[in-house]
């Protein structure tokens, strides 16, 4: 499936290292076909578990190692508009529901995306990217023009309840960006990349076919995760 | 950050006795814990920012430490402390990392608050 041009893409995950592993390949493509695309990530993945032993970090100077990965994968794809929100990792689901509807808004209205892309609520397994997930989809509820919304779901019963994803992005093509920017958020990835690569090695078509496909499902507006907000 | 030094630890432990200080207590399973096990029963918990003023702090010999705060009323404590570092603003810092190097507790204290 080629991934068709679009006015302005939104990407809104609330960790450095969320759009790594599901959409970089997306983002890149979308780049290189001239469509300006956003990214808001909303900590800066602050209560990280990944910190070493023999220690490479502590809980207070992770963030500012996580912010350089944070700009280094955007550079990896060529990313220009990364917006950091302030939040703070694991605390996003207690905030005001309505504030962080609000700052969804704010962006959407700002950008006005043709496209928006973001967790789907309740197949997102992390508190942080189901309250990312719930507002992005209640600030879109409310728009008389609705942007396309493209959501990532990997709850372990996603394709139980949603079936296959709606969108299959073949993103080969810019395989090498998708490994950049994985590997620019080293400090939480070393261990998974050196497994995949390992088995990239062998020929593991399995792990390729998990690398070289970004998966999207289409929000669905008539089976929507509440009623009303 | 170093393995815990008993002894120099203590002296640090001492160092904050009786003042005012801002607490960070952490223990976590990671939120993934139950996705990759779903028998798995994920509990934590997390402070941050709550001024306390321990009378008393201890550092215990077995490792992962154990280290507890006794209070005018009441107490604070952790255990799987293996690591510890007084950071370049005075801050003292203690984690526990287990062998795959993620963190499971985390206690430290400070004079100033920590960021939020």
């Amino acid at each position: 499936m080629t991934i068709p041009k679009e006015k302005h893409v939104l990407v809104v995950f609330p960790h450095p290292d969320d759009e790594a592993f599901g959409v970089s390949g997306t983002i890149t493509t979308h780049i290189k076909q001239g469509t300006p695309v956003t990214y808001a990530c909303l900590t800066l993945g602050e209560m990280g578990r990944n910190l070493g032993n023999p220690p490479f970090a502590t809980r207070e100077s992770l963030p500012e190692i996580r912010k350089k990965e944070l700009k280094a994968s955007a550079e990896a794809m060529g990313l220009t508009d990364l917006r950091m929100l302030g939040l703070r990792d694991k605390t996003i689901e207690f905030e005001d529901d309505e504030k962080m509807v609000g700052m969804m808004t704010d962006l959407i209205e700002e950008l006005n995306p043709s496209l928006v892309i973001t967790f789907y609520p309740k197949f997102a397994v992390h508190p942080d990217h189901e309250a990312t997930a719930r507002a992005v989809v209640r600030a879109v509820r409310r728009m008389e023009e609705r942007p396309k919304l493209h959501c990532v779901a990997f709850a372990n019963n996603t394709l139980e309840v949603l079936g296959n994803p709606d969108t299959v992005y073949d993103i080969t093509p810019v395989r090498d960006q998708k490994m950049a920017s994985m590997k620019a958020h080293i400090s939480q990835t070393a261990w998974m990349l050196e497994e995949m690569e390992h088995k990239l090695a062998q020929g593991d078509t399995e792990t390729e076919n998990w690398l070289t496909k970004e998966r999207f499902y289409n929000y669905r507006w008539d089976d929507d995760f509440e009623k009303s907000f | 950050m170093e393995l815990v030094e008993m002894k120099k630890l203590q002296v640090q432990l001492d160092a904050f006795a009786g003042k005012d200080v801002y607490l960070h207590l952490e223990t976590t399973n990671g939120s993934y814990a139950s996705h990759f096990n779903e028998a798995f029963f994920n509990a934590g918990a997390f402070i941050r920012n709550v001024v306390i003023n321990y009378e008393l702090g201890k550092v215990i010999g077995d490792s992962p430490h154990r280290v507890g705060l006794k209070l005018p009323h009441g107490w604070v404590y952790a255990q799987g402390i293996t690591h510890y570092e007084m950071d370049e603003q005075g801050r003292l810092l203690l984690a526990g990392h287990d062998g795959t190097g993620k963190l499971a507790v985390a206690l430290q204290i400070s004079e100033t608050p920590f960021s939020y």
